[in-house]
């Protein structure tokens, strides 16, 4: 029997999807509305999951007094009400889809040290969801 | 293999206190949760079945049966009760969101007659939950 704890978060940010080294054309075609250079904003809601031995003092993976913080020093105080593209330097080069916004949240998070980060999963809208698996890092 | 999953709801009061914690420990670790009147939640509880459906019903396990299950071994344990004190499985546990889905994870598994227990998922909240999964037989995924 393995266990994990998930703690939901959510931030509002808003970004823009496009390849500096594609053409206007080609940006339009592969990223449509996303591409529009003004852009635009979503809701995300985070999902964090950890893992690890049960501390039997406490009966807990991870004590939310200590993931809770942490989750906001280094994601939400950083993203939360911000423009990814201009303001996230990891998306100063790399497009901000949400796939690459998990990726980012993963490698910020890794340093927690009460638990094992096991997964991050992302919602972008009600509609579609991203996750990455530490097994998936790189 | 098909997964299916059955979802019940119950309402448990609770409060988090280590006898060997100080006053002052058990309020710096646990924080609001340490109220000695305690507090409640709605806990949403999801149970997943993996298995083959059987040919001659194609069901994997009958829905009937787990909602059975779940009625007599967790909704008469646990809704409206309070987990320090009316549980014994719970004795002498804080009573997290991991012990309780760890706890309904031991009460579950030898119950299912067709198919395999596969994951207890235990929502305290919509913003937390616990999952409880079959280890995979080599440990891959347990912490290092």
């Amino acid at each position: 029997m393995k266990l994990s704890l998930t703690r939901r978060y959510g931030f509002a940010a808003s970004h823009r999807l496009h390849a500096p080294n594609l053409s206007a054309e080609e940006n339009k075609r592969i990223y449509g509305k996303c591409n529009n250079p003004y852009g635009h904003g979503h809701n995300y809601a985070l999902e964090v999951t950890v893992t690890g031995p049960l501390d039997p003092a406490t009966g807990m993976i991870a004590n939310l007094g200590d993931l809770d913080p942490f989750v906001e020093r280094e994601v939400l105080a950083a993203f939360d009400q911000k423009n990814l593209n201009e303001e996230v330097a990891a998306f100063r080069d790399a497009v901000p889809t949400t796939e690459n916004v998990c990726r980012e949240i993963f490698r910020r998070l890794q340093k927690f040290q009460a638990a094992h980060l096991e997964r991050v999963r992302i919602e972008e809208t009600s509609k579609n969801s991203f996750e990455i698996g530490a097994e998936d890092f790189a | 293999m098909i997964r299916i999953t059955r979802k019940v709801e119950f309402s448990a009061s609770h409060f988090y206190h280590n006898p060997n914690f100080s006053v002052e420990e058990n309020h710096r670790v646990f924080g609001k949760c340490n109220n000695p009147h305690g507090h409640g939640h709605n806990y949403t509880l999801e149970v997943t079945i993996a298995g083959e459906p059987d040919p001659a019903t194609g069901m994997v396990l009958d829905l009937k049966e787990l909602k059975d299950i779940l009625q007599r071994e967790v909704m008469d344990r646990m809704d409206h009760r309070h987990l320090n004190y009316e549980v014994p499985e719970l004795a002498g546990k804080i009573p997290t969101c991991e012990n309780i889905a760890a706890v309904i994870w031991q009460l579950l598994e030898s119950k299912i007659s067709h198919g395999k227990l596969d994951r207890v998922r235990l929502y305290e909240s919509p913003n937390l939950f616990a999952d409880c999964t079959a280890a995979s037989a080599n440990g891959a995924g347990k912490r290092a």
